[in-house]
């Protein structure tokens, strides 16, 4: 089971406790937007073999959303962080860099 | 080839099966294919044998990562039904289901299809209407299906409990025709016969590149060295986005393990496949006696073929409620298979940015079932260049036109 700890309230929560959201860090495309990057966003996925940042949300605590860094084939969790954000910060990247070395 | 027959078993019993050949070739690759197919899963190896049976095509080999069969051919539950709603869909699952039929006269492989028959219970009100609704265009569509009562339920399953402790039993959609098939002789099958066609099948080689020239597929590179090709189709269900991304273009796909498990071996208990959508879960008994169970998908995208453990608990607790008898079963074995969803939970057959490369994925939960319909359209689309009919709404254009083929409502939980 997947134990990731929610940067909101600081509980190491269990999988069963949160509630998957996808990938995150999706370009949101609005009305106007062309037709290739509307299904871009709505469909086209990175789906990797390896680190995926990730949106979950802590549906069974505190309710708040977050972001995570997963392998998808170790299920390493390789950090967990604000969902205020648009893009990895600096200290999740380094930890990717130092773990894999 | 030397055909299977009794004939044959007779003349080998006579002389201690010394005579017995191997199923299939195992070349060296050559430097040149016309087509390479991409995946000898059953979807793979069904669109290389339609490939040579329906369009002539003799200069072919199917590249394999692992060994053939060995990904979510030789993992899944094995049901084989085409009570979809949409009609794309019970198009091309009804062809697979016909094609199942006489699909072990057509290899010369006894794949054991039993037509033992399909039950998807109804345990809500919702799901009463959803599956009539179904039954009405299953008729229009000429599958044959049919709402039936919980009595009828109850004959046909005597271990079923109708009043279960969450969701009563109201009744179910059942096709007469639907049923399961031996997995690994499909794959086996479908090998043994491409072999004798003359296609070459290359196990333990895995595709590391792309290569085009002018937006024109060339070749790929693989573990066994460069290998130059006309066209190129890949086939690898949980993997496709990985190819795709070697072929310079991205799917609307995401990955995740689905699961299964069976039960130690008991006498006959039941003699249908019983899939229960509401409480989640779906059973089956194998020839050897195993209670064959299906179980959820992980909600997060992942490759391990293993899945997350509150999954097996959830699918043993709805099969305990539904089926109280097998309470005190032990399980002998778990797996998972890494399966590719679509948006619209349909498949995707498809030409593909790249020229003269094609793609056949997305058969998500449900894909053995689909696997001889599959390898036709797949064949048709490869050797025309356009798809056919069959394969005609399955295009990867269609997440961009809008012009889904929603079956996440009638499909997107079990299979």
């Amino acid at each position: 089971m997947l134990l990731l700890r929610c940067p909101n309230c600081g509980i190491e929560a269990e999988e069963t406790e949160l509630t998957p959201g996808g990938e995150a860090h999706l370009k949101r495309e609005g009305p106007g937007s062309d037709e290739v990057s509307f299904e871009s966003y709505l469909f086209t996925r990175q789906n990797p073999r390896g680190v995926h940042f990730e949106r979950w949300r802590h549906a069974q605590g505190c309710g708040k959303w977050f972001h995570a860094a997963r392998d998808t084939v170790t299920m390493e969790v390789l950090g967990t962080y604000s969902a205020q954000v648009t893009e990895p910060p600096a200290e999740i990247r380094a930890e990717i860099e130092r773990r894999r070395g | 080839m030397r055909r299977y027959s009794a004939f044959a078993i007779a003349r080998e019993a006579a002389r201690h099966h010394q005579g017995w050949e191997k199923a299939w070739r195992s070349p060296a690759p050559k430097d040149r294919y016309d087509v390479i197919v991409i995946g000898a899963g059953g979807h793979g190896l069904a669109t290389a044998y339609y490939l040579g049976k329906n369009h002539g095509i003799r200069n072919l080999a199917v590249i394999e990562k692992g060994w053939l069969g060995g990904g979510n051919t030789g993992r899944n539950t094995t049901i084989i039904r085409s009570n979809y709603l949409q009609d794309p869909s019970a198009a091309i699952f009804e062809k697979s289901r016909s094609l199942y039929e006489t699909l072990s006269q057509d290899l010369n492989y006894n794949i054991m299809f039993s037509p033992r028959g399909v039950l998807m219970l109804a345990q809500t009100e919702h799901e009463v209407r959803g599956w009539q609704r179904t039954a009405q265009a299953n008729r229009l569509q000429g599958v044959e299906t049919q709402f039936i009562g919980p009595e009828k339920v109850k004959e046909l399953v005597p271990i079923i409990r109708l009043e279960g402790p969450r969701y009563p039993v109201l009744g179910a959609l059942w096709q007469a025709r639907g049923g399961t098939a031996r997995h690994d002789a499909v794959a086996w099958g479908y090998a043994r016969a491409c072999s004798d066609m003359g296609h070459d099948i290359i196990q333990q080689c895995e595709v590391t590149g792309i290569r085009s020239e002018n937006g024109q597929v060339t070749g790929v590179e693989t573990t066994k060295g460069s290998i130059g090709c006309g066209k190129l189709a890949i086939v690898v269900a949980g993997h496709s986005g990985v190819l795709a991304e070697m072929a310079g273009f991205r799917l609307p796909i995401e990955s995740a393990p689905l699961q299964a498990l069976v039960s130690e071996p008991i006498k006959p208990v039941i003699d249908v496949v019983v899939m229960a959508n509401t409480v989640h879960g779906y059973l089956s008994q194998s020839d050897k006696g195993e209670l064959v169970i299906g179980g959820g998908t992980d909600g997060y995208n992942g490759y391990t073929q293993r899945g997350s453990f509150q999954h097996v608990e959830e699918t043993v607790r709805a099969l305990i409620e539904t089926f109280p008898i097998i309470s005190r079963l032990r399980m002998l074995r778990q797996w998972g298979g890494i399966v590719d969803m679509t948006g619209d939970r349909s498949p995707i057959i498809s030409t593909t940015p790249l020229g003269n490369c094609f793609v056949n994925c997305g058969w998500g939960t449900g894909g053995f079932k689909a696997i001889p319909g599959s390898g036709w359209a797949m064949a048709d689309l490869v050797a025309k260049g356009t798809p056919g009919p069959l394969a005609a709404e399955f295009g990867l254009n269609r997440f961009r036109e809008g012009r889904f083929i929603d079956e996440s409502v009638a499909a997107g939980v079990a299979h």
